[in-house]
This record gives structure tokens, sequence and C-alpha cells, in this order.
């Protein structure tokens, strides 16, 4: 089916998120979208698939203008959808995720729909039994899940957002055969990604948003320099390394095994020192969430000792940790790190001493004030985290860590935010490492980031954790072949 | 903007008309005279001081836990078993009373020691329905019910068991105090000063612990986000605990009034729905200590007010019921509209 | 006690249960769609009070019971318009209601109190009701507890068998998915709010109109019934089948209560009708206690074959609410 969008326009506010977007995607083809996060990606995929509406402009499938009235009209047009995180039902069965929004009679003939679903299944050598339930799935299975929903329902043009992530490295392959197959069928594909590898590997055209425009559209072969350029309209530097000078050992950790209702981590025994950065690489869900969980005292450990500068503290509370100087900052910031309703002043309030019973308010403004300016936040005092954006949340959260700390645990810290805040992020972080020689764990599925500021690597699969690896002598290639679960044998002998 | 305080106002003065017409609809359903049912609660509650003092013993148990009911609010909780702890206060204090009645203790301690004990057991009953949510995951609206059901069943075990005045038990309650043991009463009225004081120190206290300290501000944050406030460094299970404890603090006070001032024994319904009643007063004022007082004050004038719609037009005495809760709805729902459609 | 009472006794149970029946049913299908109706203690007592009303005015006890229903449909409406259009908090809006309801019931039903109106009389079924124990205890019962053995089985096969089942349970569990599926979710939400409201209204003519025939005021022995069943519903684990067993385990208990009566003489009866409550609460802690965090920390420091059976028994019990319990969908 041939896609045509002409002339979109879609406002938020103030912000012109689809500013006159022009793109014609033949039949049979694989499209690429890029562009960084913010670019307006989202913001037109969803208003090819109903989500939303277009202020302006016309979508037309085979060369008739069409009104997408919802993600369900979408479908039926033969436009699909399958989201980032894929939208299913996790406590319900793989066959009734399969069979719900599939229009029929008031009993769903389950034996006929399971028949189907593995017939649909074989073509693309997929192994998922109709009677799991869902939340025992791996997210690529879920994915596998929603594209042979969506094909059972007509699609003939299928749009992945950012597919790649979280998905094994198998998985990926078997992804990519998948959906050069459909292809080849006639099926009309469009890859959302912020990944070059990923769309110069699959893709047989390419688009690049940013700011809301497209900036220009490339066939293979693709100059890969040319496209990083469309993104983000300069080439970016990422500054220079910092040279390790390893201090004190801050946290010890002696044959630690974690478990939860998923997996087992077993057996980790690991010394980081004052100053170094400790970068945590795998696939969303490899055991890396809850090994850092771990190192806060949040998820005790069913075996194996735990101690900081020395002292023993295992089974203690995440309290105790902190008092050890232990920061844990989620990487659901509104979520879990920061109190929504409340402003930013009394957040650092929280933060911070308490002195006495009363607050004096007049102090507390003024150590706002003083954050605020640190920090580089844009709000005032009186403003709700809720109202800031991603990148000054993020801010906030590093502006209420205390001085000094000894250990710093961050869950995917500059996840969503652009390249200037990520920047200011890690300078803010590295410069607490070398004053105060704090260690710093982080979390990142941006395997870039992972290798550009951490000292040593550990990568996780399904639960196993490799020895460190020292981030000057591994690539990203490795990195990638690793957590996808290859190579394991190379770096253990 | 549209948002402005003025605006505010006049959405709530509509939300108080549409709550009286809604009452006006209920009366003309049972063919009763609106208007004159109005007049008479409102003679009925300040028509005279003998009234009005009535309204202000009403007024002491519906403050305290108001006043209780704003801390464990601040804190996220819904703390509907409020009335069974209004019930244990008011049983520890009558066991208190009942233990020391006879003994040579001047009369003021033996008060003192008696509101203590109440407010012992308001709180081990809060504390309990606060460990069955932060221990045991039990959601404090089940675990608090249950437990309100328990402490009905206790109070009337005690009162038709162990407690049950001499000959017969009864419905009317224990065997009254001696009179030297009751909290004195301002002359000609069954107020007591010192009740009414309890209640407005109650209402201040918590008016400045909410306001102005870090427990205050800290109790918000683990209302607001417990894992936030968790990882910021607050002990969040504690910090309930004592949002549990200190409101059960204020009802098992209120219990103790109602046996130390008002009853001067313990009664079948001793709780006589305050607890729920306090929850309308502080959702009607939106959780803020501010207007807890007038507001409370008000509600109690209605109660009062419709005791005597049986004897002049014989209706109900609910009607009163009706009126608050048609008022908190309807303010509620005129919100949640200028929130939806106004603002925007 | 002879075995012949035993028998009457059960099948008493069986009738006293159906109005809980009827209530567990409706609210375990408004949660499911993602919407708690808190108000169901008041909805319950107007219902009772309204249904009798009709009845009495009009001598139709098909009226009456038709007035309960629309009673539940119409609190649940308010409900319905406060949480998903208004996106109020459920806990504020039920609660309200709860006692908003509970004393207009009172207040309206003030000059009816006491009256005798019509009753409805126990239909045994020809030929089913002479099977030995069977007959008395399932067959020889009134029409609303025949409904209410049916309402289980319908609450079931619908929830888990048919199409529009599965998407009742998508706009609980992931009201997103629900809506790409097609599914309005709103207006979903708003039709399932409003028929567990009817069902719940229906409690109420089977109190005023059968099992607690009349209506005695705040004597009517009905304050309380809908908090038990709301507890139920969430015993219920929000499936028919487990909530049936929890409406029947407390008639049971309600029912000893009785029979113990003349046994423990010192106890006066309120106290025995309490008994259920204590063990509520203990039950809504073991389907619970899974989910506190001290006792996965306490866990993890067990020996291992012992954690793994204890978690294993913690999670055979667990009830889990549908994932989108309270929270408002906003489509776009």
């Amino acid at each position: 089916m041939q896609v045509e969008l002409r002339h979109i326009h879609k406002h938020f506010g103030a912000v012109h998120a689809s500013n006159d977007i022009n793109l014609t995607i033949p039949a049979g083809s694989i499209q690429g979208i890029l562009g960084e996060n913010g670019a307006g990606k989202s913001t037109l995929m969803k208003a090819l698939s109903g989500f939303i509406f277009a202020d302006s402009g016309e979508i037309l499938l085979d060369g008739k203008p069409v009104h997408i009235a919802s993600p369900a009209d979408a479908i039926n047009h033969g436009v699909g959808m399958l989201h980032q995180d894929p939208l299913d039902f996790p406590p319900m069965k793989v066959i009734d995720n399969f069979i719900l929004g599939r229009n029929g009679g008031l009993f769903p003939d389950r034996r006929t729909a399971a028949k189907e679903f593995k017939e649909l299944a074989v073509q693309f050598d997929f192994s998922i039994d109709p009677d799991a339930y869902v939340d025992m799935l791996t997210v690529g299975e879920r994915q596998q899940l929603e594209i042979l929903r969506l094909l059972w329902l007509g699609a003939r043009a299928l749009i992945l957002d950012e597919p790649t992530t979280g998905i094994s490295l198998p998985q990926k392959e078997k992804l990519f055969a998948t959906l050069k197959k459909l292809a080849a069928q006639g099926m009309t594909i469009i890859f959302v990604s912020h990944k070059l590898e990923d769309v110069e590997f699959l893709c047989n055209r390419v688009a690049v948003l940013r700011q809301g425009q497209l900036v220009g559209e490339m066939l293979p072969p693709f100059n890969v320099d040319k496209l990083v350029e469309m993104m983000f309209g300069k080439v970016v530097s990422f500054g220079g390394r910092y040279p390790l000078t390893p201090g004190a050992s801050t946290l010890h950790l002696e044959h630690i095994s974690l478990e939860d209702v998923r997996l087992q981590i077993r057996d980790v025994t690991l010394d980081v020192r004052a100053g170094e950065v400790i970068g945590l690489a795998g696939m969303e869900g490899s055991g890396q969430a809850t090994f850092l969980q771990a190192c806060a005292g949040l998820v005790r450990p069913v075996a194996g000792k735990l101690s900081i500068k020395g002292a023993d503290v295992t089974g203690q509370t995440h309290h105790v940790f902190k008092h050890k100087g232990v920061a844990y900052l989620p990487a659901a910031r509104l979520e879990q790190g920061l109190v929504p309703g409340l402003s930013l002043t009394e957040h650092f309030v929280l933060a911070e001493e308490t002195h006495g019973i009363f607050i004096n308010r007049d102090q507390a403004i003024r150590l706002a004030q003083d954050r605020i300016k640190t920090f580089n936040i844009k709000g005032t005092p009186v403003s709700t985290v809720e109202s800031l954006s991603g990148g000054n949340q993020q801010r906030a959260l590093l502006a209420l860590l205390r001085t000094p700390l000894s250990l710093i645990l961050l869950e995917h810290p500059t996840r969503g935010l652009d390249i200037e805040s990520t920047m200011y992020i890690w300078s803010k972080l590295k410069e607490r490492c070398a004053q105060d020689g704090a260690a710093i764990i982080f979390i990142s599925a941006d395997l870039d980031e992972v290798l550009q500021y951490s000292d040593r690597v550990l990568v996780f699969f399904t639960g196993k954790v490799s020895s460190p690896l020292d981030a000057e002598k591994v690539t990203v290639e490795q990195l990638g072949q690793l957590i996808g679960g290859k190579g394991w044998e190379a770096i253990h002998a | 903007m549209r948002n402005n305080k003025w605006f505010n106002l006049g959405v709530q003065l509509a939300a108080v008309i549409l709550a009286l017409l809604f009452v006006t609809v209920i009366l003309l359903l049972v063919k009763a005279p609106p208007l004159a049912a109005f007049q008479n609660i409102m003679i009925g509650s300040v028509g005279s001081w003998a009234k009005f003092s009535d309204v202000l013993i009403s007024f002491v148990p519906l403050l305290l836990v108001t006043s209780g009911l704003l801390v464990t609010f601040a804190a996220g909780l819904w703390n509907i078993g409020i009335e069974g702890q209004i019930t244990l206060g008011a049983i520890f204090a009558t066991w208190m009373m009942r233990t020391l009645q006879d003994s040579t203790l001047p009369p003021a301690l033996i008060i003192i020691l008696t509101i203590l004990a109440g407010m012992f057991g308001g709180a081990i009953w809060a504390a309990l329905a606060g460990a069955l949510k932060t221990f045991g995951g039990v959601n404090e609206i089940f675990g608090g019910l249950g437990l309100n059901f328990v402490a009905t069943a206790l109070n009337i075990w005690l009162i038709f068991g162990p407690w049950k005045r001499p000959g017969v038990a009864s419905m009317s309650g224990t065997v009254p105090f001696d009179v030297k043991l009751w909290l004195p009463m301002i002359p000609d009225t069954r107020l007591s000063a010192w009740a009414l004081g309890i209640a407005i120190v109650g209402i201040i206290v918590t008016y400045f612990l909410l306001q102005g300290t870090y427990f205050g501000l800290r109790l918000k944050a683990v209302g607001k986000n417990t894992h936030a406030a968790y990882l910021l460094g607050i002990p969040t299970w504690q910090y309930m605990m004592v949002s549990f404890a200190l409101c059960g603090v204020f009802a098992g006070l209120a219990g103790a009034m109602q046996v130390t001032a008002v009853y001067h024994r313990l009664i079948p319904s001793i709780s006589s729905g305050y607890g729920y009643l306090g929850l309308m007063v502080a959702m009607l004022v939106n959780y803020q200590a501010a207007w807890a007082a007038p507001v409370a004050l008000f509600f109690a004038a209605l109660n009062i007010g419709s005791i005597q719609l049986p004897v002049v037009l014989k209706l109900d005495s609910t009607l009163a019921g009706v009126l608050q809760g048609a008022l908190v709805l309807f303010v509620l729902l005129a919100d949640g509209v200028r929130q939806r459609f106004v603002k925007k | 006690m002879t075995p012949e009472t035993i028998l009457i006794g059960l099948a008493g149970v069986l009738a006293a249960a159906a109005p809980v029946m009827f209530a567990v049913m409706g609210e375990t299908i408004s949660e499911r769609a993602g919407i708690i109706n808190l108000s169901m203690n008041g909805t319950i007592l107007l219902s009772a009070m309204g249904s009798f009303a009709v009845a009495l005015a009009t001598d139709s006890l098909a009226l009456g019971f038709l007035a309960g229903a629309a009673i539940g449909a119409l609190v649940s409406l308010i409900v319905a318009f406060a949480s998903i259009t208004l996106k109020i908090s459920q806990v504020a809006t039920g609660f309200i209601l709860a006692l908003l309801c509970r004393d207009l019931s009172y207040f309206l039903g003030n000059p009816i109190m006491g009256q005798t109106g019509p009753r409805l009389q126990s239909a045994p079924i020809p030929g089913l009701s002479d099977i030995p124990v069977l007959g008395k205890l399932f067959f020889s019962q009134d029409v609303m507890t025949y409904a209410s053995f049916t309402i289980i089985l319908l609450a079931w096969v619908y929830i888990y068998k048919t199409r529009p089942g599965l998407m009742l349970q998508g706009i609980g569990e992931r009201p997103a998915a629900a809506f790409v599926r097609g599914a309005s979710v709103n207006r979903l939400r708003y039709l399932y709010t409003i028929i567990g409201g009817a069902l719940i209204g229906l409690a109420g003519p089977i109190y005023s109109l059968s099992v607690k025939a009349g209506w005695k005021g705040t004597i009517s022995g009905l304050d309380g019934i809908g908090w038990i069943a709301l507890s139920i519903t969430i015993f219920g684990g929000w499936n028919p089948l487990r909530a049936a067993f929890g409406a029947y385990l407390f008639a049971i208990l309600q029912w000893l209560g009785l029979v113990l009566q003349p046994v423990l003489p010192g106890i006066p009866s309120n106290v025995l009708q309490v008994a259920p409550f204590p063990l509520m609460i203990l039950t809504l802690l073991l389907v619970n206690i899974g989910n506190a965090e001290w006792v996965e920390r306490t866990l993890a420091g067990m020996p291992e074959n012992t954690r793994r059976a204890v978690a294993k028994i913690l999670r055979a019990m667990r009830a889990t609410p549908p994932a989108s319990l309270g929270v408002p969908f906003e489509s776009d």
C-alpha cells in the first residue's frame, strides 16, 4: 500500500511538532524515519495511525485521501502501529490478546483463532504458545504477537516505533527478517528509530526529521555522516575522555546473588572505587535495574555481602545506605524521584538536613534560588516539579543530591533529554567524581553513552553479569553483541 | 484568565444553591414545606443560647475528628476507621473512669487520666489500621471499615456484658459517673468550656503542624508520592503510622470528651457518626485546616437544628445528613466541572 | 440440631446471600471496568427503601424490583460522571454518595416505616424440588435466589468467555490498549458502571421485598451490608466465582452466629453478627500481604527452600486488582 503525507501540520501549544511534512512511501518499501528525541517522529506517526489529528494536511492511502478517526479506524484502513511498549494486556493470555479487537460473534472461537495464530506464526518462524500469559513473554515476543495480530486484522502498512529498544539481538535479527519478508510481499513498513545502524541495515529509504520539519530524504547507499548532520544540525562531539585516577574502595560486593520474579543473578563480586564511573549495559529487563537497586539497598540480595567503605551493610535498608553517602536516582523522575504537587523549594527543604521543628521560609527560598541558579534550572522557587520539562526535572534531581556523596546510582540519567541537557548532566556528574571522589554506577540503553562516560562496563544478559570490561578497549559493536548474548566465551576466557 | 478567586467563589456559591435546591426538591417529595423546614433548622440551632450551646457541644467532637483527619489526609490516607477510633477512645476513657472513680485521687486528676486513656485508645485502634496498611498491604479503607464494626461490637458487648447496669442491661448505656467526675460545665448549659477549648487548640495545632513544620512537609511528600519520599530519605512507613496514631489521638480525644463532658457514661452509639461527618467536613474544606472550624460549626448547627424536625414538622432528623451530603457532593462536582470545562 | 434444621438453615443461607451476591457481582463488573463504586452501602439502603415504597404504592413486586435497579443505576451514573467525565477522586465521590443515599433513604422512608407491603413468595421448581436434600436446598427458593445463582455463572461466562467480556477486562486493565483495539473506553466504562450499579441496586429490593421484607428505617439492619459486599469483592479477586465463594462464606458465618447464640448466652446477638469482620480483615490480610515490601525483604533473607515455598503460597493467595482501577483514561 502506498502511503502519502501531504502538508501535515500539528501544533502543541507553542510547539510546532509537525511543520509541513510531505512524504511519499511506495508500497513494498521499508521507510526509515530518523530523528533524535523530540524531532517530531512520534507526532507524525500518531497522526498517521489515528491517535491524533493533524491541524491541517492530507493523508492518502493508495492515492485516495482518507480520514483516519481513531487507531481502530487506522487498522480498518490497513494501517497498523506497533508501539515501543507493545499495547497489550499483560495479565491475559496470548490468544485472548490476539482475539481482542477483532469483530465477531459473542463467543469468540478460540480454537480457530489459535489455529490461525499458529499458521501465521509459522510463516515468520515465531514460536509463541497461544495459551501463555503475556506477562511471562519477553518484549521481543510481545512485539511478535502484536505484528501477528495486526497482520491478522489485515494491516497493509506497518508502523514500528523504536522496535529495537529492549529486545535481544537474535530477536532483532528475526524482526528484521520478518520485516524484509513482509516488504517483499508488498507491505509498507515504516521504521521509526534514532538508531543509525538499524536504519542503515534495514531500510531502503530514509527520511530525517528535525524540530518538526522534514530536513531530508536519502536512498541507499547511505552517507552516515550526512545523516548525522541532518539529525543534529551540526556534527556533535562529546568531548574528550577523563583519565581515571582510581581512589579507595567505596562499594564492595562479595558473591552477591539476586532474585526477582523473572530472573536470577548469581555470584557477582565487584569493587567500586572512588571517582570511577561504571556503566551497566544490557537489554531492558536483563537484571541491571535489580542490580542497581541492590547497590542502593532497595533490594535485598539473597546471598553475599555488601559493604560501603569497609562497613558491612548487607540486608540494611536504603536509608542506611543513604546515610553512608549513597544516592539513587530512578528512571521515572516524576513518578519515583520527585513529588508532584510540591514546589522546588519544598523539595530542597526535604532533601536538606533539618534544624528544629519549624521551617524557616526565607532561608528555604534563598536556598532554592541559589540551587536553581547553580544548576541552571528553568523554573522559580515556587514552581511545582510537574511543571518543569524533563531536562529540568533531571537537573532538579541532581540539585537535590547532598554533598559529599560516596556513590551515585543512576537509572537512565539522560533518557528523553536533548543533547544540551545530556552534556550538562554529565558535566555535573563528572564534577562530583573529580571533586568529592564520588563513584557513579549508571544504566543506559544508549551504548554510545555507556562507552563515552564509563571507565568500566558491566554487561547484563538475562541475569548473567560480565566481569568488568575496560571501556577504552571495548567497541560499540562488541557491546552490542554481548547484550544480545553473543561472544560471552571470549570475555570470560 | 477566569481562574481567579471571585470566579471560584462564584462556582462554590452556585454549588451551595444547587444543593439547597436539591434538598428543596427532596422536601417537596415528602410534601413538606421547604421554607418552614429550613427555618426550623435555623431556629433549632441558633434560636437561643441553649440551642447554640448544644451546637457547640456537637462542634467539639466534630472539630476534633476533622483535625485528626486532616493529618491522615495530608499523608494521602483515607482513615475511614475513624468511627471505631472514636469508639475505642470512649471505651478506654470509660475503663479508666470506672477503674479510678472509687479511688481517693482528686477528681481533676481522674478526669485528666481518663482523657489520656481515651487518646491512647483511639491511637491504638488507628495504629491497628495503620499496621494493616503498612505491614499487611490492606487498604486503609477496608481495614478501617472492618475495625469499625469490631469496635461497635466490642462497645455493645461491654455495655450489655461486663459493664452492664445493675439489674438489666439496656441501650441507655452504663451507669453514669458521679457528678464530680464530669468535666465542668458552663452554668445553665451542658457545654464544657474545657472541651471547647481543647477542640480549638486542636485545630490550631493541626494548622501549624501541617503548614509550617518539617513534619507536615514530609507528611505531604509521603502523601503525594510515597516512593519519591522514601528516596528523599523520609522514613515513609513510620510517618504513615505516626499520622494514623495522631489521627487516632484526636479521635480518641473526641470519644473521651463524649464520655466525660457529654454523656458521662458509655452509650452504644457513642461515636454518633462524627467520624464520617468529619470526613465530609475535611472534603468540603478541600483538606485545608484554615476553613475547618467554621464549616464544622455549620455542620454541627445543621445536626442540632434538625433535631426538632420530627416534633414540629413530622420529618426525620436525617434531613441534616441529606443537606450535608448534598453540600459536599455539589461542591465537589462543581469544582470538578470548573477544572474540567472552565479553565481550558 | 437435627439434619432437617441444618438443611433449612443452609437453604436460608443461600437466600440470605442473594442480595449480597447481586451487589458483589455489580461491584465486580464495575471495578473490572476500572471504576470503584464506593457508594454501595448507601445505594443498597436507598434502593431497598425506594423499591419498597414503589411496591407498596403500586402493589407490584415487578415494579418494585425495577425501581431498585433504576435507583442503583442512577446513583452509579453520578459515580460515573464524577469519575469518568470530571475525573474526581472515585473514593471521595463514592463515599459522599454512600452517606448521602443512606440519609436520604431514612429521610424519605420515614412515612412508610413499619408498613406491610407485598413480599416475594418462594417458588419451588416442580419436579426438581422433590429431589432429596438438593431439592430443599436449591430448588425451593424464591425467584431472586434462583437469579442469584444464575448471575454468578452469567458474570463469570461474560467476563471470561465472551468477546465484550474480554474487552471489559481490557478497559480496566490497560485502557490505552483497549482503545487501539477499537473500544470507546469511557463510553464502555459508563455502561458497565451503570450495569453494575443496577445490579447493586437490585440488592435493595431483595432485602425489602423478600429477605428482610419491609422498611424499618435505621433498625432495618441493612446499614453495613454495602461495606461488607465491597470487602467480598476484593476478597473475590474480581473473579465472580471466587467472589461468590466469599459471599456464601460470609452468609454461613452469619448464620452460625445466630445458631450458636443459644449455646453462648453471655454474648449479645450484635456481637456474633460481627464475627465475620475480624475474619474479613484476616482474609484481606492474607490476599494482600504478598504485596508488602517488608515481606519481600524478609523472604530474601530466608534459606532458599523456605523462600520458594513461602513465595509460592503468597502468590497463590494474592489478588491483583485490574491495573487501571481508579485511574481515569484520556484518549489523546
